[in-house]
């Protein structure tokens, strides 16, 4: 049983079912990406395992406990950490400010974090004292993974952690999310760059309609000619 | 160069000491509004009243005071009783709240629709208001009245001008940087400022952070309460207390907020600067100035005066209008429209 | 449908009839003077209602300016009305003329300035604050002489320009006219901001505007006021001269000053229902052609109406400009009613939030609904007072007759309405949020 487990979900957003059945799980230490068309419910899957949105079947479980219906802030408490797509950081806020925000639930000593977090993101470091809203866009991805990161999860979900940064930056934010899984952290990723995110996933969840459709390791989907010609452009 | 002193003295005693007063009251009214703007993301009409009700708590603990013969020397007794002033505004703010802006906060209503409702607000705080302490004028100051009084800054300095500071002047601009100072620190420096902030930034990432939001909006009411109480008391206090003034106190308040960049706590207190002084140089009769300045034969002959003083108020309004219409974020750019 | 369209109309019914008898229970308990004043001023305050329901209720737009125009309305009475001042057009009225012509060329140049410069920042800021300044330096050259002369002429009885000298009944067309005007201009620069943005600008030029009334003394006297102005209907003393009035008088068991004064309050009365009735069948006709509909569809979704190549703008202009005219129209009736001028009457209060309340509680959206809120609201906030007395005196009948507290309630009973009509908006947006008679579906 994996750590963290959406099993057999099905719903939607209030009208027709946008997820059916679907499952997707993840390792500690273990990188999972959820990847496929648009509109296949990759970010629908992801909110309904963080509980932004209700199930209809299915249950998610964390460590073998049924947490399906708690609510998000809940979850954060049982563990987990979310990354939006969008909107992820607090912009008026300085870098530092945003990775205490980050550990708002926390009421023990949180230095020792933020240190973790600076050796993880050396340039978050650098820029602590600087508003969010001024830094680069990847960097704000960092400082948006570091506020997740700041509850000491044990599970880690990215929304299209690469959507709109360059090649280079891209690479760069896969490396820091290959680091952090390395501290034990499982991860749990939607995206839309699919070659590229399968090439660093320790396994692969291909979505389409809300079903799964392929689920192998991202090394066996990448071999796969069914999915690259489909998915990855041949 | 005893010209040069005069002038000075001139401009400090008719412009500078009144406009840093007025810019204080306003601050402190500007500051209330903006926090309450950022965070449950509304213009308050209703804070004029509010303001009132402060002042109003605290004249009747002014008076229960004086009855009781307790008196702060050279100071005005009024200091002691705008704690409870305050106490009092905090109870009004935090049941108004309950009663009437939760609900919409729960049906997530429009903007406009709280705009409206604090209209009904407005009208009722101001009809009790009126019912408790009537709506005459009330003077409620005692102490010493000057700081420093004209004559003696005269006899100090041998100059042709007077220097005059009210002990009410001093008192609030003094007040005002203890609160407007406090209110920073606690923004800036505690976890649960920094969690308004964040909250005020961005909302879903705030609750998804596990911030309270009704905690945050309890604690915003109590601070903007604690101003509005205070700046009411004060300005009661500095000029007189009639429970009419504070409708047309409330427009220069959402002047200086928005002209300073609304949403913006720094930007709030500039605003009220920014008016104070604007409404006071731009309708300042400066003859004598330019008198003491310019040789004799170029003194002028006119009053030298901009706008007439009548259009002190609307000045105010004039340049609200014209932030709104040119640079809607204000002066240091708070939210966006 | 028609289930639902009879039943609104039964409610209707039902609620209008119950404020005439209302107002028929102040006549038989009060007076019946007291009741046609009622009336009267429900009449107006209905049609002001209205003209905000056009802008609220069709747009969606927050307009807090309405004491502006209620009192341009007011000028428009003063200025086509009272006989002009000879002595003082032919003195100052060029020096005026020529100043305000100055005006109207230095806001066109700074506005063409501001537009030139466009895009270079501080150029664009100081050329237009150059401009401005000097333009206001002039205007102040020229008319402050021209002022001085005017108003030094019969200070006591005149010292200002005086009006046109004609009929009254034309300044309520001029009064929505002026209205009109000053809402385009408004309008042009202003109804881009957003509501609570809108709401604040509007007050804020509403109170420029009265500030001018009440400090340019050469225009409408300022503070000092236009008294006598001419009226459309009979004086009560001619009245009192007439046989037929002391028959009916007579024949009423009622003295023949009341009676000349009912006669002239029923005569303003039969006015103002024909300029409500006439109102009222246009904003109905409004609503229902293809126009109407497609204001409701911006203001029920506006991203899709504009999406839809629909002048959002454009309609928005049209809407505020003819509810403001109205407003301005009804401000006009107030001041013939009134007879006199007072530009410190004008509070926020009293004219545009009691206004909003009405257009709440009557049912936004709903052109009989806001005549109803206007109507309703008036009676309440000037009843409060005798209503709010009575009740505490009977509250407070069984204390002692020295007691403070007793004597403080009494005193400060007439504020009751103040909380009365903040409770009153306070229920109704949290209980019956479209009002007594909702919008109906169309």
């Amino acid at each position: 049983m994996s750590y963290l487990i959406g099993k057999d979900m099905t719903g939607g957003y209030g009208g027709a079912d946008i997820l059916h059945g679907c499952t997707i799980g993840v390792e500690k230490g273990e990188i999972a990406v959820v990847v496929g068309p648009n509109g296949a419910g990759k970010s629908t899957a992801m909110k309904a395992i963080f509980g932004m949105l209700a199930l209809r079947q299915g249950h998610v479980m964390i460590d073998g406990e049924d947490i399906s219906h708690l609510k998000p802030e809940e979850r954060v408490i049982k563990g987990m950490g979310f990354v939006p797509q969008t909107n992820n950081i607090f912009t008026s806020m300085t870098v530092e400010e945003n990775l205490e925000m980050g550990a708002f639930i926390r009421d023990d000593d949180i230095s020792e974090t933020m240190q973790q977090v600076y050796d993880l993101f050396p340039i978050l470091k650098e820029k602590r004292r600087q508003p969010a809203g001024e830094l680069s866009g990847g960097q704000r991805q960092q400082v948006a993974v570091g506020r997740a990161l700041m509850t000491q999860p044990k599970v880690l979900m990215l929304d299209e952690p690469t959507a709109g940064v360059s090649p280079i930056v891209m690479d760069e934010l896969f490396d820091r999310i290959i680091e952090v899984a390395r501290t034990g952290i499982a991860i749990l990723m939607v995206e839309q760059n699919a070659k590229q995110a399968l090439h660093i996933a320790d396994k692969g969840y291909v979505l389409v309609q809300g079903e799964n459709r392929y689920t192998d390791t991202g090394a066996a989907l990448m071999a796969n000619p069914e999915v690259r010609r489909a998915f990855l452009g041949g | 160069m005893i010209d040069l002193l005069n002038a000075l003295v001139l401009i400090t005693n008719f412009i500078i000491v009144p406009a840093m007063t007025y810019g204080s009251q306003l601050a402190l009214g500007a500051l209330g509004v903006t926090m309450i703007y950022s965070v449950l993301r509304f213009s308050n009409f209703a804070h004029g009243e509010m303001m009132s009700f402060g002042a109003m708590a605290t004249i009747l603990m002014t008076w229960y005071l004086q009855g009781q013969g307790v008196s702060l020397g050279p100071l005005p007794t009024a200091l002691i009783a705008i704690p409870v002033g305050i106490v009092a505004t905090i109870g009004l703010v935090i049941m108004t709240d309950r009663l009437v802006f939760r609900y919409y906060r729960r049906i997530r209503a429009e903007n406009v629709t709280y705009l409206i409702v604090s209209i009904g607000v407005m009208f009722f705080i101001g009809g009790l208001i009126r019912f408790i302490i009537g709506p005459n004028d009330q003077v409620f100051t005692d102490g010493q009245r000057f700081i420093l009084k004209a004559r003696a800054f005269k006899a100090m300095t041998g100059l042709n001008e007077g220097l005059a500071i009210k002990t009410t002047q001093g008192i609030t601009i003094i007040t005002a940087i203890i609160m407007v100072s406090f209110v920073f620190w606690f923004l800036n420096k505690t976890r649960t400022g920094k969690s308004m902030r964040a909250y005020s930034d961005n909302e879903d990432l705030a609750l998804l952070s596990g911030i309270n939001p009704e905690r945050v909006v309890m604690i915003t009411w109590i601070i903007t309460a604690a101003l509005a109480a205070t700046a009411g008391a004060l300005y009661g206090l500095d000029k007189s207390y009639k429970p009419f003034t504070y409708l047309s106190l409330l427009l220069p308040i959402f002047a200086a907020a928005i002209v300073g960049g609304v949403g913006n706590p720094v930007g709030a207190i500039l605003g009220g600067f920014v008016i104070a002084f604007s409404e006071l140089t731009l309708t300042f009769a400066y003859k004598k100035f330019l008198t003491y300045l310019l040789p004799d034969s170029m003194a002028p002959s006119g009053l030298m005066q901009l706008l007439s003083t009548d259009y002190k108020i609307a000045l105010s309004f004039v340049i609200l209008v014209i932030v709104l219409l040119i640079r809607p974020t204000g002066i240091i750019g708070g939210k966006t429209l | 449908m028609t289930g639902q369209g009879s039943a609104n109309r039964y409610r209707t019914a039902l609620l209008f009839s119950a404020m005439a008898v209302l107002l028929a229970l102040v006549g038989m308990i009060q007076s019946w003077n007291v009741a046609f004043t009622l009336l009267n001023l429900c009449l107006i305050s209905a049609i002001m209602t209205l003209g905000v329901n056009i802008q609220w209720g069709y747009a969606g737009l927050v307009n807090f300016g309405m004491m502006g125009f209620t009192a341009l309305g007011g000028l428009a009475g003063v200025l086509v009305a009272v006989p002009p001042v000879t002595k003082a057009v032919a003195a100052g009225g060029a020096g005026i003329l020529i100043a305000l012509i100055v005006a109207v060329i230095t806001v066109i140049a700074a506005v063409f300035i501001w537009r030139r410069c466009a895009g270079s920042g501080r150029r664009q800021l100081w050329a237009t604050t150059l401009v401005v300044v000097s333009g206001l330096v002039v205007f102040r050259l020229v008319l402050d002489p021209a002022v001085s002369i005017i108003e030094a002429i019969e200070p006591a009885k005149t010292g200002y320009l005086g009006g046109l000298g004609l009929p009254i009944l034309l300044s309520w067309i001029v009064g929505a006219l002026m209205a009109a005007g000053v809402a385009w201009v408004i309008g042009k620069i202003s109804l881009g901001l957003r509501s609570d943005y809108l709401a604040i600008a509007t007050l804020g030029i509403s109170e420029i505007i009265i500030y001018v009334l009440k400090n340019e003394d050469w225009l409408a006297r300022g503070v000092k006021n236009v008294n006598g102005l001419p009226r459309p209907v009979p004086y009560e003393v001619d009245l009192q001269a007439e046989p037929w009035l002391i028959s009916v008088s007579e024949y009423l068991d009622i003295s023949v000053i009341d009676a000349s004064s009912l006669i002239v309050k029923i005569c303003y009365a039969a006015f103002f229902v024909v300029v409500l009735a006439v109102l009222y069948r246009l904003a109905e006709a409004a609503l229902d052609s293809p126009w109407g509909r497609m204001m409701r569809a911006i203001r029920d979704n506006e991203v899709s109406a504009n999406a839809m190549g629909k002048n959002v703008t454009a309609r928005h202009l049209e809407v505020f400009v003819i509810g403001s005219a109205i407003v301005g129209l009804a401000g006009a009736m107030l001041t013939t009613l009134d007879g006199q001028f007072t530009p410190a009457s004008y509070q926020p209060l009293r004219f545009t939030f009691l206004i909003w309340v009405m257009v709440i509680v009557g049912g936004s959206g709903n052109n009989a609904g806001s005549i109803l809120g206007g109507f309703l609201i008036w009676f309440f906030w000037i009843e409060a007072e005798p209503i709010g007395l009575w009740f505490i005196s009977a509250i407070t009948a069984g204390m002692a007759d020295d007691s403070w507290l007793k004597a403080h309630l009494i005193e400060n009973a007439a504020h009751t309405r103040l909380m009365t009509m903040g409770l009153v908006l306070m229920l109704v947006l949290r209980f019956a949020p479209r009002g007594l008679i909702p919008e109906k579906k169309r």
